[in-house]
């Protein structure tokens, strides 16, 4: 059964209160969501299940905290869509505005166009994968998950990194503090292949990806470095 | 917070209800800023030889009447002064900038919002239905317009702070952020015979473009320097004659969407604001990059 939801007609409110009704259950219902014409906090805090399908574009907040929940956007998302998602499935068809899956536990985020400055920005276990590029300070001090990104990665990627570990396929702007080129080993590669296949990506080879990480120089305390404190 | 809006028509028929999609796209960030709103529309040019200003009376009850005597007293080429609320536009055959000398000198209660020859520059305090009410707004014709809602955050609430404001003749500036650097930047401007009316930061950033459009530079080359010289955080929306430019700061922290379609172009803080619009959920929309200028012409 899907149950139509018309935010023409109703408020965002009344919609996160319905879907919240399922939260704490095993309730797999599909849910279909018309004109959502950039509103804000459509769909956050679910905890339930559900696949929730939004036409149009979205605002800031989208998909927030989601829990088991698999949401799509057929369109463009606002910032801080699937900001701090614990599990579940959030897929944009479109583009995602800045700090897209900022401080996400868990659970995967799939951006099939570009997103923009901040992506995974303390992420700290989502897996995020971008069909396209992403922006500026992509993964600052991302702590855990994996960031694929099949085009380019803007300024200052991985700035004060932490343990998350970050694949590009296009070019790189440029590394932020502490944030270095890796070897690219087989396993990285089984992982890259196994994100691509799970987010849809076509037409891209996980061999194709260079892999950066922490050189673990900023955030363990050395000892030489005593008097600089 | 502050909520930008600006729209750009294509063709005739678009420029034709320019005000009846333009209300929409100001209400809608009506959340985004409260406090007061503005308005800059390009329209109805005066012709050659002439020049319009808009003017803005700060004080509760003041005699126009008198006020359009001495001035065309002193001024005989003044060919019109047309009354809307608290604001007047004023069409002249002489230089602004003798216009505006008189009028400080002679009424300091009267701003001087814009000059030039197709731009008109409407604010004020209060929510920004009030302000598209109070100038009928929605039944502006005209090329293109921008507005502004403003949350303050750095200085007061009152009609003077509140946006658009001129950075010279059929030029204008609205803003969403905050500047650290303008107070230094303000007294140096000072220094420069740049005149200032507010203790606004925004209206250190017009002072700025007004500044270097002196000196002869570009609008880019003026946003060029502005990249370099502005601390702060910013997306600029740039009202001119011919259209408008958009930049953000190179953080890039203020949002701002642009979307394009046969009909329009149109900017906005959000999308929502531009949802409203004409074939919006089809249209071809991006998020302008940092840094970078964009800008439409006719």
């Amino acid at each position: 059964m899907v149950h139509h939801f018309d935010l023409a007609h109703a408020s965002t409110r009344d919609l996160n209160h319905a879907l919240h009704a399922f939260n704490g259950t095993d309730n797999d219902t599909a849910w279909q969501i018309k004109n959502a014409n950039g509103l804000h906090n459509l769909a956050v805090g679910l905890d339930a299940p559900l696949t929730v399908d939004i036409e149009g574009h979205v605002g800031y907040y989208c998909a927030g905290m989601n829990k088991f929940a698999r949401v799509t956007v057929h369109g463009n998302a606002g910032p801080g869509v699937a900001e701090n998602m614990m599990s579940g499935v959030v897929r944009i068809t479109g583009s995602a505005s800045q700090y897209a899956g900022a401080t996400a536990h868990g659970g995967l985020l799939i951006i099939e166009g570009h997103a923009s400055s901040r992506c995974g920005i303390s992420m700290k276990g989502v897996n995020i994968v971008v069909h396209g590029s992403v922006g500026h300070m992509s993964a600052f001090m991302a702590q855990s998950g994996r960031l694929v990104v099949c085009g380019d990665a803007g300024d200052a990627l991985g700035d004060s990194l932490y343990e998350a570990r970050l694949y590009v396929r296009g070019n790189v702007a440029g590394l932020g503090a502490d944030c270095v080129e890796k070897v690219m080993k087989d396993k990285h590669k089984y992982e890259v292949d196994g994100l691509l296949r799970e987010a849809g990506v076509s037409g891209a080879d996980a061999a194709e990806f260079r892999r950066f990480g922490s050189a673990r120089k900023l955030y363990n305390f050395n000892v030489d470095n005593a008097d600089a404190y | 917070m502050c909520g930008i809006v600006g729209l750009f028509a294509k063709t005739p028929e678009f420029e034709s209800q320019l005000g009846h999609y333009l209300t929409p796209m100001l209400l809608e960030m009506t959340d985004r800023g409260p406090d007061s709103a503005g308005v800059a529309v390009y329209r109805n040019p005066v012709p050659d030889g002439q020049v319009k200003l808009t003017l803005l009376s700060t004080a509760p009850w003041f005699a126009w009447q008198d006020f359009e005597n001495a001035l065309r007293y002193a001024f005989p080429g003044v060919t019109g002064l047309w009354l809307m609320g608290n604001h007047a536009i004023l069409t002249a055959f002489a230089a602004s900038a003798d216009l505006a000398g008189w009028i400080r000198a002679n009424y300091p209660a009267v701003r001087v919002n814009s000059s030039g020859s197709t731009i008109e520059i409407y604010k004020q305090k209060g929510l920004p239905a009030e302000v598209a009410h109070n100038f009928g707004v929605s039944q502006f014709v005209g090329t293109h317009a921008l507005a502004h809602t403003r949350m303050a955050t750095e200085s007061a609430v009152t009609t003077e702070h509140s946006h658009p404001f001129s950075t010279g003749e059929d030029l204008c500036l609205v803003h969403n952020g905050s500047l650290s650097n303008h107070n230094r930047l303000r007294t140096q401007l000072q220094k420069r015979g740049i005149h200032f009316t507010t203790d606004n930061d925004s209206e250190v950033a017009a002072g700025f473009l007004t500044w270097r459009l002196m000196e002869g530079d570009s609008l880019e080359a003026a946003l060029d320097r502005a990249i370099v010289e502005l601390d702060g955080f910013y997306t600029f929306a740039i009202g001119t004659r011919d259209g408008f430019a958009v930049l953000r700061d190179p953080i890039a922290c203020k949002p701002a969407v642009i979307a394009e379609t046969d009909q329009w172009v149109a900017m906005a803080s959000e999308y929502r604001a531009l949802a409203v619009l004409p074939g919006a959920d089809q249209a071809e929309s991006w998020e302008p990059a940092p840094g970078r200028i964009y800008s439409w012409s006719h």
